[in-house]
């Protein structure tokens, strides 16, 4: 009897569960197993071939552009991870214990979504017209007396990628680290205060410790994104930069698929090392 | 260590906006006393408590410990020390850390500060628990961490908010009896609110009932049990029933009325009134009585089981209750 109900229950189980597997197994584990296969096939300049050959790996890992390209994807990545951090905390922390009322919180928190009402495209396009030689910026600049002529550096380079960059992504930081910060207890504020900490010293060692499972789900978030763009990279850098997401989507453009997808692999183990590295710091499993 | 640390409230008043929770309130706390704030909530305990440790300022008023003015003094400047309701231990640090910590901002070395932790966790038996984290602690061990960890400041009066209400009965009355010998053996004031009259009773030297901001009665617990100075605290603390006829307001406490079936005569000086039984509960040691007065009301009386089983009576029956006229306490009306 016991045993039916127990079959039973794992059979609901198996059943309630398979949607979602079914989903993940047909449109990520499939697409990366061919991905796998595709990076050991050959290619000429008219036509792709199945084989099992290390071709396209040699040649990723002889090239000097490779490493220039992931050298610079790891800068992005970990200036935009630098920036969108300060942001995000600030943000969060002024959220979470400086607005006491809880429909300003949810207000604020609103208010931080507003830029993802439109696409990432049109928000990133927008930035042109600000940015540019004779943008809003330069000018305001300029009629300031400040500058003399335009900046060149605003527009089409790796101060425009980054500025994209932190613009998109900081809410993906803020999100979970307000979510660590509202489960903090306030009267640990109050005791590390009855313990004589002042206000950095209750930052330090109270409020950050109890943050670190949002601060690395906020970085995990951010990383993950900046290393798989390729588009801002394209846009705001006005195709004079790029990382590795573009050096794939060129292959792509150029029907390169086996090399495209040898690529793919290596970003793709790179990714996941960084954040098995990121990982090791901190537990997120006692959050989720 | 004989200095004064006699604490003392002068005319201390918070207010929130427009509503005001501690209304110009005076009070003395002699030193190396054990004193329970009691009342109902909302009445401004909590916010006395507060106050005397400085996570709130006080509106008007001063508050004078040992002699110095402590009124607007950072929490940690007072020689107070506070523990919270829920413990508030940091979960993210071992017991060992949490006890330390307070050293840790002072930046004292850290062998030291482990060194003097570990003692003071000795002190509340807690020293085979010192590599713990607090989610892995029951939660009388919480207790006695969040103990140790106010101790460790070495704060002339400990204040502590609710105590004993997350514990379980049972763990609440071992608990009990810990704080006090705790603050019997440390020598120093504990302040402790409550809303329990029996944890209350059992702990305080001085008792202060609080009502709508304000001290309705002061003193020891024999006191403010048997001489209840207002209706609130009769009522409030129990085991009294509060009488009103001819315009006089009388406590009269429910073990000190007797049950007759025979009308008793009105000598030396008792009085007695013909009432009806509705109710008979069976505690144990003793039987709860409710009867009914016509003019009284529900009266309950508190008798002994064998004063019950000798001349036992029912639902229903006519009975007489009479009491003492010392046994009476006049109430302001």
């Amino acid at each position: 009897m016991f045993r039916f109900f127990a079959q039973r229950s794992n059979l609901s189980g198996w059943a309630l569960a398979s949607p979602l597997s079914l989903v993940l197994v047909f449109f990520l584990i499939c697409p990366i197993i061919m991905i796998v296969i595709v990076s050991f096939w050959g290619a000429t300049e008219f036509s792709i071939y199945p084989a099992f050959q290390w071709d396209n790996y040699e040649f990723l890992f002889s090239s000097s552009v490779t490493y220039t390209v992931f050298l610079k994807t790891f800068m992005y990545a970990f200036i935009t991870w630098a920036i969108t951090l300060i942001l995000g905390f600030t943000v969060a922390y002024y959220l979470a214990f400086h607005i006491k009322s809880l429909t300003w919180q949810i207000a604020l928190f609103l208010l931080c979504t507003i830029p993802f009402w439109t696409s990432n495209i049109i928000r990133m396009i927008s930035w042109i017209p600000f940015l540019g030689r004779n943008g809003i910026a330069n000018e305001t600049l300029i009629q300031l007396g400040l500058i003399s002529e335009p900046v060149e550096w605003l527009l089409f380079s790796d101060f425009a990628v980054i500025l994209a960059f932190v613009h998109l992504y900081t809410l993906f930081m803020v999100v979970p680290i307000f979510n660590t910060m509202m489960r903090i207890d306030h009267s640990l504020l109050e005791a590390a205060r009855d313990a004589g900490a002042n206000g950095f010293q209750t930052l330090v060692n109270v409020i950050i410790p109890l943050c670190k499972p949002g601060i690395m789900i906020g970085s995990i978030f951010v990383v993950t994104l900046v290393m798989g763009d390729f588009i801002t990279v394209r846009f705001m850098s006005g195709s004079q930069s790029a990382n590795v997401g573009r050096l794939i989507s060129n292959d792509v453009g150029l029907l390169q698929y086996p090399s495209a997808s040898a690529t793919a692999v290596v970003l793709l183990l790179t990714v996941l090392i960084t954040i098995g590295i990121m990982l090791r710091f901190v537990n997120i499993r006692k959050e989720l | 260590m004989s200095k004064n640390t006699e604490l003392e409230l002068v005319a201390l008043t918070k207010q929130y906006g427009e509503t005001i929770a501690v209304d110009n309130i005076a009070l003395k706390i002699p030193q190396a006393s054990y004193t329970c704030l009691l009342g109902p909530s909302g009445c401004g305990k909590s916010s006395t408590l507060r106050m005397i440790a400085g996570h709130e300022i006080a509106t008007k008023g001063d508050i004078i410990l040992g002699g110095k003015n402590i009124t607007t003094l950072a929490p940690s400047d007072r020689g107070t020390a506070m523990m919270f309701q829920n413990y508030a231990l940091f979960p993210h640090l071992s017991v060992l850390d949490n006890v330390a910590f307070s050293m840790k901002i002072k930046k004292i070395d850290k062998v030291e500060r482990h060194k003097k932790a570990k003692d003071m966790l000795a002190l509340v038996d807690m020293a085979q628990y010192s590599e713990r984290y607090p989610e892995q602690l029951s939660g009388g061990q919480q207790q006695r961490v969040a103990l140790a960890r106010a101790l460790i400041t070495r704060p002339s009066i400990l204040l502590l908010d609710e105590p004993l209400s997350a514990l379980d009965p049972f763990l609440r009355l071992k608990m009990r009896v810990e704080l006090k010998r705790l603050q019997r053996k440390l020598g120093i004031s504990f302040v402790h609110v409550t809303h329990s009259q029996d944890e209350a009773m059992a702990l305080a030297d001085n008792i202060v009932v609080m009502h709508d901001g304000k001290i309705e009665q002061a003193g020891s617990p024999i006191d403010v049990f048997n001489k209840p100075a207002t209706e609130f605290i009769a009522r409030f603390m129990g085991g009294h029933n509060v009488i009103s006829s001819d315009g006089i307001l009388q406590a009269i406490r429910a073990d000190k009325i007797s049950i007759t079936k025979k009308e008793k005569t009105a000598q030396d000086g008792l009085f007695s009134f013909k009432s009806q039984i509705e109710e008979i509960e069976y505690l144990g040691t003793n039987v709860q009585v409710s009867a009914k007065h016509d003019e009284f009301g529900d009266v309950a009386v508190n008798l002994s089981d064998q004063a019950f089983f000798k001349n036992p009576f029912e639902i229903g029956d006519s009975v007489f209750l009479s009491w003492k006229a010392e046994d009476a306490q006049m109430l302001p009306s």
